[in-house]
């Protein structure tokens, strides 16, 4: 192992020797982790990633870890299922779900980027981690924190799903609610990690914890038996997942692992929350900060660290954002469970929402692959959906009464 | 307008170890301005040679993004506490 070389600043180039830093100290712009490829390409056929275990780890040497990963050991390689029912009910062709909502431990793809993190803050020395969340990032850290050893501080909105607090808190983890948004959030733990020695996952190991998200891309390639997808829609909230993905199908091509393929890549918010999707539609990777007021509360980042990149990413590839009104996640939510029996959290909705405006608009093209990235599990985010369902009365026991109120018949013509 | 600005760790080596500054400004660009001639060599970190922040250097006037106020229109107010903060904060830098 040990394909990481250094950490470049994207903006200015300098570069820095690995080490807990995220951020250039000449401009602030974002450090990037670096591989040696000439090395991976010589060293490393794609034969033998075949024959591992399925988890993440299988492309560990496409991962700036320096030995074996101190937790998220079984994370990763979720399924990527044909959906041939959702795929007609949004007039496409081939649609692919890549399902991170079974991630494991903690039924989100933040899993992936989680395991890399707190792998990392070991190999650093450090005894206590921290994030700020939305919600996802929470269960995974508190999770996996406990499974590592280590002590963790949790800093979220005070508005989040009932369902992601006790997800979090149920781990012993101590879980700080912050009244304010997530970007109140942010600025305090950005506060935090310059103050205390402490691994804040998305802060000052944000360069590592980042790379995690590559593994999603690496696996819709291998899983489409090592091709590329045409297109592929991915929901934003920092914006980070987006440009990771597009990393790993870069790097795979510079290894010669899939036929070269300029993907499309389309961005997915919602429209309470898209500082994102705002400057795409412009056509300009400067981003206007909001002040989120959605119900995709997984979603809900007003500043959003990676935005930049994110829209680079977007327009740079030939794709377009898009976003969704919270009635219209909550309708893709059920399309996507009716259709496929998947249960997606709402982020989940909002990518299948953009994605059948944009194949209505025409920009999505209906006759090329699809794949949705589905990035997190619906019963996180119960309260968002339960008050649309249907309610039943409960009935006695009574054939005659399940035939009454369920078939429609009337006891005369039950006979 | 009598203003206090508070120092991340990433540019106290231009000040000094100071955490916390006292001046007069009137706008944002006033602000980096004077900035420069009590620390000289901390605004090119900070914005461009008009005072526009770079894109990765976040401002906030009394916990509000300078964005939501109007930018570089915004007019400090006596008393306003000023903190700037990397869009990623880069950390401390070791593992204690």
């Amino acid at each position: 192992m040990g394909y990481l070389t250094q950490l470049r600043c994207r903006e200015c180039q300098r570069t820095y020797p690995v080490g807990p830093i995220a951020a250039c100290e000449e401009c602030w712009a974002p450090l990037e982790a670096v591989y040696d490829y000439d090395r991976l390409r010589a060293e490393l056929p794609r034969d033998v990633i075949a024959q591992r275990p399925p988890t993440m780890w299988r492309y560990r040497e496409l991962l700036p870890l320096n030995g074996d990963p101190c937790v998220g050991g079984s994370t990763g390689f979720t399924p990527l299922v044909p959906a041939p029912r959702l795929a007609r009910a949004l007039g496409a062709r081939e649609v692919y779900l890549k399902n991170d909502a079974v991630n494991f431990p903690t039924l989100s793809f933040k899993d992936r980027v989680v395991a890399v993190a707190l792998s990392k803050a070991r190999e650093f020395g450090f005894d206590t981690v921290g994030c700020s969340s939305t919600g996802n990032l929470a269960n995974s850290v508190a999770a996996q924190a406990a499974r590592g050893g280590f002590k963790a501080y949790i800093f979220v909105p005070d508005n989040l799903e009932p369902e992601k607090i006790t997800a979090t808190e149920i781990y012993g983890a101590t879980l700080v609610r912050i009244r304010g948004n997530y970007d109140q959030v942010n600025r305090l733990c950005s506060e935090i990690a310059q103050k205390y020695s402490w691994g804040m996952v998305n802060v000052n190991l944000r360069s590592y914890y980042s790379e995690g998200s590559k593994t999603f891309g690496y696996e819709v390639a291998e899983q489409l038996g090592w091709r590329l997808p045409q297109n592929i829609v991915v929901p934003m909230a920092g914006g980070s997942l987006i440009t990771k993905i597009h990393k790993a199908f870069r790097e795979l091509q510079q290894l010669g692992w899939v036929e070269p393929l300029a993907t499309k890549f389309f961005g997915a918010q919602a429209t309470g929350c898209s500082p994102i999707t705002t400057a795409a539609k412009k056509g300009s990777p400067e981003i206007q900060p909001q002040k989120p007021s959605t119900l995709v509360k997984s979603l809900a980042i007003g500043n959003p660290a990676d935005g930049y990149y994110a829209v680079k990413t977007i327009l740079g590839s030939g794709g377009a954002g898009e976003d969704a009104l919270d009635e219209e996640v909550i309708e893709g939510i059920r399309l996507l469970a009716e259709t496929e029996g998947v249960f997606a959290e709402t982020a989940g909705g909002v990518t299948v929402a953009v994605a059948k405006k944009l194949i209505e608009q025409g920009r999505l093209n209906r006759d090329e692959s699809i794949v949705l990235a589905i990035t997190g599990n619906g019963l996180k985010t119960l309260s968002a959906v339960r008050d649309g369902l249907p309610t039943t009365a409960a009935i006695r026991p009574k054939l005659a009464e399940f035939e009454e109120h369920y078939l429609g018949l009337t006891p005369a013509s039950v006979g | 307008m009598a203003i206090t600005l508070r120092i991340p760790p990433p540019l106290r080596k231009f000040t000094g170890g100071v955490e916390l500054t006292e001046m007069e400004a009137t706008h944002l660009p006033d602000l980096f301005e004077n900035l420069e001639k009590q620390f000289p060599g901390i605004k090119k970190v900070l914005c461009s040679e008009d005072g526009t922040p770079h894109r990765f250097v976040n401002v906030y006037v009394n916990d509000e993004d300078i964005r939501f106020l109007g930018g570089a229109a915004y007019k400090f107010q006596d008393g306003d506490e000023v903190l700037l903060i990397p869009a990623i904060a880069g950390g401390c830098g070791t593992a204690s």
